[in-house]
């Protein structure tokens, strides 16, 4: 059992696709190994800037022999298919078998075949995974054609310490590589991935990442400690780091103390995204006047000058953000607004100037609506926009928002509304979390619905994989304030009031349509629809049944999101009782029973029973069961007590059951069989009032 | 006398005028044209098409009327200098001669952190794409590095490698200068010092207000359309018997037209829809300058 040592030595691979190139490396060989009869005991894989590296352990010397049993044409068969036949097992006619069938003679071959040495294999198999190799982005250099992340430069490839010759485009396949870039001179020779290791450790290369990544983690936190401040971690940013360095060195710079007064995310903004350094926290948890950068290099003079540079690079960048912060600060929110009108939200919705005003009168009404403070609601509205033209944020576009938070506060705007301004951006995704108040929440519901209303008006709705203005976001941030904060909201009326703000020319692509009773807009219909995939997306992910999810939303109607999500879970805890269940299977054989009936009598059993045909006892007790349950479940439903309603139907299931015990539904007389079919379709009709039973399975 | 190219900024110039001069490449003087990067010198952009190789260094000013501060702002001008190199096919050890030309200006890699950061570069006017970095030396950007894969819409095959330096960035970092204008240009001491403000900054002010107040907006409209014409009828006459080809005059109306773009865009008077048509507009010249000097006898094989 031998080892496999690749190395693909390249120009620097992007930090980001580092990882996953590593990983296709060793899945592409290995695969390639088992798929030409290799057996392995172990394989890793390791990306620093410059290398893809594999090891692939306990790999066998050569593959098992094969024998193939294969099945050939009729002896009688026209030459040309015997021919053929011969040409693809590569044998002679002499050396081929004959078996007998029910239809004749036909020939079988037995081919035989060495396995072969890892050697063969692997050759053949690099140059096509590298030729092949599912980089994100590639790219062509010089004048070859091969594509590779950045210029290929060497391939390792040994297999149990020696060469494996192979070439892919001019490149010859060696045991050589180089260490680090600028701390290493030469070339070394290895043989397998201990002394490879080993040997690139001494010329200044890390090759395990996570060796990268813990080396940092450990000098960042000492370093810290030592000037008696705090590492604030972020392990995106330690993960991206230990790709951009092959020896990672950790040095502190710092910054002039009066930056501080520029709001702190800024400053970790600026930090983090732009250098890709670490920010540290003093005593008390407030940010400190210095950070932590990573170097590449273990520099002469111990890094003054890098340090001396980065410093430089910080400070006029902060100087920067100080300027627009403090040129901000000074503009009202309020003055701003104009500014907004010159930029175009979308060219067929008009500026964010009007896109504001429908925000801020939807806001006001989705707060009293929900029962927030409706003026500050309106004032966070007004606002929420104004940093779009703040200089800050035409020069940190990810702190839109919070400087708006920020600037308001400044300017003494309630701290309410400034928070508000701040999370009406929110949830962002399905990790952050929802605006914590209500007028925030009466915002960020404004802001989500306008753009979801005006998107369905000009048409561009999500299609598939193409969802350019996160519109599926927007809807489940809708759908987690509404149910994580027990929101009661009729969407169909907020989503037409919305609408109604929609001032500019729209060519309406749908007309209107009856949507229970009321005269709707078919584009609404479709939003609400979108709605529903989007909540049985969201209940399916807390665990729901989509088939109870179905039940609910058939019932029609059904436009306030909080309510669907408690019929469900009444309706789930009432299917697991014994009532529910054969409850259940009642209403399934009632249904089924109309079914055929009414499909061989090509009519629809409705209307109501006739007391006075009703002749059995259980068919009596029935009927008056039913019109017992349904008024105490309808009133139930009305006074939105699910479970309530639950328990009201849940009372038929006595007498659903001794009905189809005692009484025969088709009887000969014609009136008595009409009479009993409406009493099942009155069954159906009862249990409708808190969901349909036939979307719901088992 | 020895160069200085930490303590002048044309002696930084002269470096790299010498390192690129070593390298076998072609020293060019500025095209005498407005552009707004260095790419737009027919140098590189028609010259990374078709198969002949290339290589040439030179320096362009370059005007970006929108990052005009009206000399206000220590880093932002609309008026910069950026080196050039470009090189066809590039060559295998292009990054160590990238590195050995920061060594001649007096950025040792022993003393300083220098990085290849993943930059992708796209020019959508001059329909360009490549892969490549930004190269940072101690955290600040100071080139930029691409493997052209595209120019004008057609496949680079040969590739050519380009490197594009900040020249401004560059002397601040080696003369350890936090204003741009107070860049000292010719290296002198005392009342015999001209410093880049000296030379430069009456034109920012000049310049900015002319970007963003004065330039006649009607004028720079039908301009744009007069060579967006030209362009296109020089383009139809290209290949007309036995008379010279008018790929590079046809390609001077696209510099044109991309510039008074520029311009426009800077006074505010094109509208964020606009913009994207004016962009295509000029993509398509370029475009169809690249194929027609791929058709001449100093395009092809």
């Amino acid at each position: 059992m031998s080892e496999l040592l690749i190395e693909l030595f390249s120009e620097e691979i992007p930090a980001r696709m580092q990882g996953k190139a590593a990983e296709d490396l060793r899945s592409l060989i290995t695969n390639g190994l088992v798929a030409a009869g290799l057996t392995y005991e172990g394989a890793r894989q390791h990306a620093t800037p410059r290398r893809l590296v594999l090891s692939v352990e306990g790999l066998g010397e050569k593959a098992k022999d094969t024998v193939e049993e294969r099945k050939g044409p009729r002896v009688d068969a026209p030459q040309a298919a015997i021919d053929g036949f011969l040409k693809s097992t590569g044998l002679a006619l002499e050396q081929l078998n004959t078996q007998d069938d029910k239809k004749g003679q036909f020939y079988t071959a037995t081919i035989k075949r060495a396995g072969r040495t890892t050697t063969d294999v692997v050759a053949e198999l690099l140059p096509k995974v590298i030729r092949e190799f599912p980089w994100p982005k590639s790219m062509r250099w010089g004048s070859g054609s091969l594509r590779w992340v950045r210029p290929l430069h060497s391939i390792i490839c040994t297999f149990d310490g020696a060469v494996v010759p192979l070439e892919v485009d001019g490149i010859k396949s060696s045991n050589v590589t180089r260490g680090h870039r600028f701390l290493s001179v030469g070339e070394i020779s290895v043989k397998r991935f201990e002394d490879y290791d080993a040997a690139l450790h001494k010329r200044h290369v890390m090759v395990d990442e996570q060796a990268r990544l813990q080396a940092i983690r450990h000098d960042a936190k000492n370093l810290a400690m030592a000037q008696g401040l705090e590492l604030i971690e972020d392990e995106a940013l330690l993960k991206e780091v230990s790709g951009l360095v092959e020896w990672p060195v950790v040095l502190m710079g710092e910054f002039d103390e009066r930056y501080l007064s520029v709001p702190p995310e800024v400053i970790i903004t600026t930090i983090k995204n732009n250098q890709k350094c670490f920010n540290l926290r003093g005593p008390g948890g407030k940010l400190a006047n210095k950070y932590i950068l990573v170097s590449n290099q273990i520099a002469v003079d111990g890094g003054k000058e890098i340090i001396r540079g980065n410093n430089k690079v910080i400070a006029a960048r902060l100087s920067d953000a100080k300027f627009f912060w403090d040129q901000d600060r000074k503009v009202k929110l309020e003055d701003l607004l104009p500014k907004l009108d010159a930029i175009t939200f979308h060219a067929k919705l008009g500026s964010q100037g009007e896109r504001v005003k429908r925000i801020e009168a939807l806001a006001g009404e989705i707060a009293k609506t929900i029962g927030a403070d409706v003026a500050k609601a309106q004032l966070a509205a007004k606002l929420c926009k104004a940093d779009l033209v703040s200089g800050m944020v035409g020069e940190f576009p990810e702190l839109q928002g919070l400087m708006g938070r920020y600037i308001a506060l400044e300017q003494g705007v309630d701290a309410e509304v400034a928070d508000a301004i701040r999370d009406h951006y929110k949830p962002q995704g399905p990790s952050d979390t929802i605006p914590v108040s209500k007028v925030g929440q009466a915002v960020a519901l404004a802001d989500k619905l306008d753009t979801l209303v005006g998107f369905w008006a000009i048409g561009e709705t999500p299609t598939g994989s193409k969802d350019p203005y996160a519109l599926r976001r927007a809807a489940l941030g809708v759908i987690r304030m509404i149910i994580e904060n027990k929101t009661k909201l009729g969407l169909m009326s907020t989503v037409s009031s919305a609408d109604s703000k929609l001032t500019f020319e729209l060519s309406r692509i749908t007309g209107m349509v009856d949507w229970h009773g009321k005269q709707v807009n078919q584009q609404h219909v479709d939003l609400l629809a979108f709605f529903a995939d989007r909540l049985k997306v969201y209940l399916k992910d807390q665990g729901a049944r989509h088939d109870l999810i179905d039940a609910v939303f058939a019932l029609g109607g059904q436009d306030d999101l909080l309510m669907v999500t408690r019929r469900v879970a009444a309706l789930s805890n009432f299917l697991a009782t014994d009532d529910g269940k054969n409850l259940l299977a009642g209403v399934k054989r009632a249904s089924n029973i109309l079914k055929i009936e009414e499909k061989k009598d090509n009519k629809v059993y409705r209307g109501d029973v006739n007391p006075g045909q009703l002749i059995k006892g259980e068919e009596k007790s029935l009927h008056s069961a039913i019109s017992q349950a349904s008024a105490l479940a309808r009133k139930a439903v009305e006074a939105e007590d699910f479970e309530g309603a639950m328990k009201a139907i849940a009372k038929l299931r006595v007498p659903v059951d001794e009905f189809f015990e005692g009484v025969t539904v088709n009887d000969k007389d014609a009136t008595f069989r009409e009479n009993r079919l409406r009493l099942l379709n009155r069954i159906r009709e009862a249990v409708a009032e808190v969901a349909d039973f036939s979307k719901i399975e088992g | 006398m020895a160069l200085q190219p930490g303590k002048s900024f044309q002696d930084l110039i002269l470096t790299l005028h010498n390192y690129w001069s070593d390298k076998g490449c072609v020293i060019l003087q500025p095209y005498d044209m407005e552009v707004g990067a260095g790419t737009f010198h027919p140098a590189t952009t028609l010259r990374s098409v078709g198969p002949r190789p290339w290589r040439a260094a030179y320096v362009q000013p370059s005007r970006r009327p929108k990052d005009g501060r009206y000399g206000e702002n220590p880093n932002r001008l609309q008026h910069y200098y950026q080196y050039q190199v470009i090189m066809k096919p590039s060559p295998p050890d292009l990054q160590e001669m990238y590195l050995g030309s920061l060594k001649a200006i007096g950025l040792d890699p022993m003393l300083h952190d220098i990085r290849f950061a993943e930059d992708d570069w796209e020019s959508p006017t001059l329909g360009a794409a490549g892969l490549g970095w930004e190269v940072w030396c101690d955290g600040m950007e100071v080139s930029q590095f691409t493997y052209f894969q595209q120019m004008g819409g057609m496949e680079c095959n040969p590739v050519s490698g380009e490197l594009s330096y900040g020249l401004e960035r560059l002397a601040m970092y080696v003369q350890d200068v936090d204003n741009v204008y107070d860049l000292n240009f010719n290296g002198r001491d005392g009342l015999d010092k001209i410093s880049y403000g000296d030379v430069f900054l009456q034109a920012e002010q000049e310049y900015s207000r002319y970007n963003f107040e004065e330039a006649d907006t009607a004028a720079l409209f039908s301009r744009f359309a007069e060579c967006e014409k030209e362009c296109q009828a020089l383009l139809a006459k290209n290949l007309d018997g036995n008379k010279p080809t008018l790929a590079l005059p046809a390609y001077d109306q696209c510099i044109k037209a991309s510039h008074t773009f520029n311009l426009l865009d800077a006074r505010g008077v094109i509208s964020v829809t606009e913009r994207q048509a004016y962009i295509a507009r000029v993509r398509e010249l370029a475009k169809a300058c690249c194929v027609a000097w791929s058709n001449t006898a100093g395009g092809r094989a």
